[in-house]
């Protein structure tokens, strides 16, 4: 081979459909949405929900692909094609095609039907997809580019409301300097092993002898980069930007926030520190012990002095942020021996069932907040039980799930965690955990009490009906389906999620 | 494969309260039919098992089990014995009795609904012989109980229902850690697998002292906020008196019994080690809670609070009974549990109906009724005698084996606690006295006299409590194989020697002294 003839790197491009499904889906509704007239009610989110469901399909095919041939990477070792990332893959998919349903009749509520969200739900899944499957650290910052790019601009995409610019610009702000810290501490990680690519580093750090090292430079990167995707996870003490995002950004939106960038940014955390640095395990694992440790306590506290239900739930996020940091530091024991443990399984299968919970969770939300998001408070629910009992019984299931109440997905989340946990005898961070989801129950408690107890009061009756459109109750009747089908049968579950930690490894 | 009876124990109650909950809200009558049928029917599958109960066999009976969460090694494994049959007999006669005999003034369907699905919890909860099985039912009877105060109670009932849940929630915090440790651990120590079955762990794993301490409080906690143990009572009398009659019905009667139970099943058969060592804990903050219940309830205005603190006090016996550690103490125990579900369950019921007559529970606003409902006092009279425990109803029975039980090995606080008998004595008799006796003033002139339809009600809780209190016996010789078989497992893994209990010389015909 001559030096000037460039060998492309073999690309899998079936490997990569769902990606390619979700680009061509946003880049047609984008081009036919700007030539073609309005599109006729509801064909929006029809075509974007089609475009997640066929990704999804695609991703089905792709599990079933890796379960029989074992993973691989892709694109010259750039992407990963392992059970992680189309475990990532379903749950992101499966979150766009819930918002979408929630979106569909809120935008025509709100006067704002079209299709720049919808595209730009699709582009940040393309982006959270790349994150957690990205092979090489160069490829996750352009999937953490485009994710929070396109959720910049979702969370300031009601026109009208001033709330929902300022938390748009407050995200754009905050998540410019999150994204600045990973890119800084990327650099340093490169100057310090001399590549990017997750083999790469790896190799780096097995050719060499220990007096050779540049360990100075690699924690320092490594430090960086924890900070940087913290702040995109939410953990304590780089939550600030969530409630105000959270309460400020379009209820859909925020449904979509808490779930894909959730997703997302746990599958990129998940991946540089398991997948590209599990030889120095032993020095981030303390550092996410602290993390996991301040994030559920300050979270669930935090959360239960808050009157806007919309900020309630971001503080419940943040809680249960934490919940999965908990996994990641139970990861942290095993990262890169051959028998992975149950942290990242763990992890996985919490962040599937939180996706599902808290958009079925926001739906609901979203009914409640009436026109213009302005119902929102916790007076708002009040009176749910007597008007909409069916509505509120489903909201009932969704947060005691997510209070981790059992025969509900959120026990089966909380329960995996804590298992990974004590498995690798994390005690302390086990109760401390649990000890922060009683404090966090007394918020679901209290919008439950809201919905069910609380007497009338004058008023009430003036407010706007709340109207229960069908895509939005279908997504809350899907969520709520979900939640218990995992809650009574969450063997199959589990199975899929211990498959997905079978992590292509890098051969050094 | 035999009729799968425990199973549908659970599932009969929980399918019925689905039922109830998609009914049509128009027929209100048909929907409480509905209840009754299904509560009566799960009545009928417990005394079904009852009787075709093998008296003698200490172990599990009627087991069923079935892979449920592989991955996890969990399964559905249930099976009853001499200490959880009588829980669920306990279970399967209050239910109904409480759907037939309260009524939650509106919204029926919901109410009834909430109900049958707390029995289903109850039932799961005792019948549980898997520790992630006993922990979804443990934690799950939390909901309907709350939504039952929550949404049915008195006017303080949000703040209590939350007390109730939260407080609850710490300690089943505690309890999930301890339960993961628990299968995890024993994997490594003699088990060779993860698994959450309660046989399989008891009788295979063998934990380190300090290992097997650390657990055991872990699930002690939980257990103790539920009997509830002081210092960690202060949600019960908030719960209790909030509640509407039929949550305290059940909240006293059967619920507390899960922190009992918990602690013989899940306690003393897991830990041995742990709950041996540590005795004198337990025994001292169970006599403390008998003292400082019976004071407290001595000094209430509230008749429904009185009743509530009392419950400190009979549950304070039968931990001392548990911990006692002898068959007589831990027969009493159990025997107690169901004394006292049904005594303090009919306590609640009456404090309940006078509360509809009198739209009032102060004791100094009451005076005299005995004038005016003699029948009213007269069963008011015997189920607080049966509280007491005065010998010839079922209390007496319960009370003096786990007294005389403990005195073998827990001498002093064995002497302390029959103090509390005394004390129960002086503050029901003294309630009874204000509430009945005398003349009746204005308000309570009216006071109405017991109705047919509540005469019924009482009639099988007074049925029971003359019936076990004259003839124990069928109810002791199922209790007591199990018993032993308990406390020969803690002996053979502690090396624990039951003291003996001399026998009395027989009485032959020609001994005359």
């Amino acid at each position: 081979m001559s030096p000037d003839t460039f060998t492309p790197p073999a690309v899998g491009w079936f490997a990569l459909s769902p990606l390619l499904v979700l680009l061509g889906g946003g880049l047609l509704l984008m081009v036919l949405g700007a030539l073609l007239p309005r599109w006729p009610r509801g064909l929006y989110a029809a075509f974007t929900a089609t475009t997640a469901g066929t990704a999804l399909v695609m991703s089905f095919v792709l599990w079933d692909d890796i379960t029989d041939k074992g993973a691989s990477t892709l694109v010259g070792g750039a992407i990963a094609f392992d059970g992680f990332a189309m475990f990532a893959t379903i749950a992101i998919c499966a979150s766009v095609i819930l918002a979408t349903l929630v979106t569909d009749d809120y935008l025509r509520r709100e006067e704002m039907d079209g299709p720049e969200v919808y595209v730009l739900f699709l582009m940040t899944a393309i982006g959270g997809i790349v994150m957690a499957s990205a092979h090489d650290l160069i490829v996750l910052f352009l999937g953490l580019e485009v994710l929070s790019l396109a959720m910049y601009v979702l969370a300031a995409s009601h026109r009208r409301r001033i709330s929902s610019q300022e938390s748009g610009l407050k995200y754009f702000v905050l998540g410019g300097f999150s994204s600045a810290f990973f890119l800084y501490g990327v650099a340093l990680l490169y100057g310090g092993t001399g590549s990017t690519s997750f083999d790469g580093i790896l190799a780096a750090f097995n050719g060499s002898v220990l007096a050779d090292r540049k360990d100075a430079l690699v924690l320092a990167g490594v430090a960086l980069m924890i900070v940087g995707l913290s702040f995109k996870i939410a953990a304590v003490p780089f939550q600030f930007w969530t409630p105000d995002v959270y309460q400020g950004a379009p209820t859909p939106v925020t449904a979509f926030l808490a779930s894909v960038g959730k997703v997302a940014a746990f599958g990129a955390l998940l991946r540089v520190l398991v997948t590209a640095l599990p030889m120095w395990r032993d020095d981030w694992r303390p550092a996410i012990w602290v993390l996991a440790v301040l994030t559920v306590v300050i979270g669930s506290t935090l959360a239960v002095v808050q009157t806007n239900v919309k900020r309630m739930l971001a503080y419940s996020s943040i809680s249960h942020a934490g919940f999965i940091l908990v996994a990641v530091e139970a990861a942290g024991h095993t990262a890169g021996e051959t028998d992975p443990g149950l942290g990242v399984s763990a992890a996985l299968l919490y962040l599937l069932l939180y996706a599902v919970l808290v958009i079925g969770t926001f739906a609901v939300v979203t009914l409640v907040g009436r026109t213009g998001d302005s119902d929102t408070g916790l007076d708002g629910m009040r009176g749910l039980g007597r008007s909409h009992p069916v509505l509120a019984l489903g909201m009932t299931v969704l947060l005691l799930a997510q209070a981790g109440v059992p025969l509900t997905s959120g026990f089966i989340a909380k329960f995996g965690v804590l298992q990974a946990a004590i498995e690798e005898r994390s005690y302390a961070i086990a109760i401390i955990a649990m000890v922060a989801s009683v404090i966090a129950a007394f918020l679901y408690l209290r919008i439950m009490i809201s919905m069910w107890v609380a007497e009338p009061e004058a008023g009430d009756d003036a407010r706007e009906q709340i109207r229960v459109p069908f895509s939005t109750g279908l997504a809350v009747a899907l969520s709520v389906g979900f939640t218990l089908l995992v809650g009574f049968f969450p063997d199959w579950l589990v199975e899929a999620s211990k498959h997905a930690t079978a992590v292509v490894t890098s051969t050094p | 494969m035999s009729f799968p009876v425990l199973t549908a124990l659970i599932l009969v109650p929980a399918v019925g309260s689905l039922v109830v909950a998609v009914a049509s809200n128009r027929r209100p009558e048909w929907v409480k039919l509905i209840a009754v049928l299904v509560s009566v029917f799960t009545g009928a599958l417990a005394i079904w098992t009852l009787s075709s109960f093998e008296t003698a066999d200490p172990g599990f009976q009627f087991v069923s089990k079935h892979p449920w969460i592989q991955q996890w090694g969990i399964s559905w494994h249930l099976g009853v014995d001499g200490i959880s049959l009588f829980m669920v007999l306990l279970t399967a006669i209050l239910f109904p009795l409480v759907i037939l005999g309260t009524d939650p003034h509106h919204d029926h369907k919901r109410y009834l609904a909430w109900l049958l699905l707390l029995e289903a919890g109850m039932m799961g909860s005792f019948l549980s012989l898997d520790l992630f099985l006993f922990f979804v039912f443990f934690e799950i009877v939390l909901v309907p109980m709350y939504f039952l105060i929550g949404g049915w109670g008195y006017d303080d009932r949000v703040y209590a229902a939350t007390k109730f849940f939260l407080y609850t929630m710490v300690g089943s915090a505690f309890m999930l850690v301890g339960i993961i440790a628990t299968a995890v651990l024993a994997s490594s120590n003699g088990v060779g697998y993860v698994t959450f079955d309660l046989v399989e762990i008891a009788e295979k794993a063998t934990f380190a002292a300090s290992t097997g301490r650390w657990l055991f409080f872990a699930f002690a906690l939980a257990f103790a906020v539920k009997v509830p143990l002081f210092p960690l009572h202060t949600w019960l009398p908030d719960a209790h008196t909030q509640a509407p009659t039929g949550g305290s019905v059940i909240l006293a009667g059967v619920m507390l019994k899960l922190g009992t139970y918990g602690l013989l099943r899940f306690g003393l058969y897991l830990f041995p080690e742990a709950a041996r060592w540590s005795r004198p804990l337990f025994l001292t903050l169970a006599v403390i809670g008998i003292i400082y219940g019976a004071i407290a309830a001595t000094m209430q205005k509230d008749l429904k609070r009185l009743v509530a603190y009392s419950s400190v006090a009979h549950l304070g016996f039968i931990v001392l009974g548990t911990f006692a550690l002898t068959t007589q103490a831990i027969t009493g125990s159990v025997m107690q549990m169901v004394n006292h579900g049904i005594s303090t369950g009919a306590l609640f019921l009456l404090v309940g109906m006078i509360y509809e007559r009198r739209h009032t529970r102060q004791i100094d606003e009451l005076g005299g009724i005995q004038k005016v409902a003699p029948i009213f006092a007269a069963a008011f009279m015997i189920v607080m005698l049966s509280s007491i425990g005065v010998p010839g109803l079922n209390g007496f029975v319960g009370e003096y084996l786990i007294l005389i039980g403990s005195f073998l090995t827990a001498r002093w606080w064995t002497v302390v606690a029959a103090a509390g008998v005394i004390l129960a004595a002086l503050y029901l008799l003294w309630a009874y006295q204000r509430v009945f006796h005398g003349e009746p003033d204005e308000n309570n002139r009216t006071f109405p006299e017991i109705r047919l339809k509540e005469a019924a009600i009482l009639l099988p809780f007074i049925g029971i409590i003359v019936f076990t209190g004259v003839y124990p016996k069928p109810m002791l010789d199922r209790i007591e194989p199990s018993v032993k078989a308990l406390i020969a497992h803690v002996s053979d893994k502690t090396g624990y020697e039951e003291p003996a209990i001399p026998e009395a010389p027989q009485m032959n015909e020609g001994a005359q002294p």
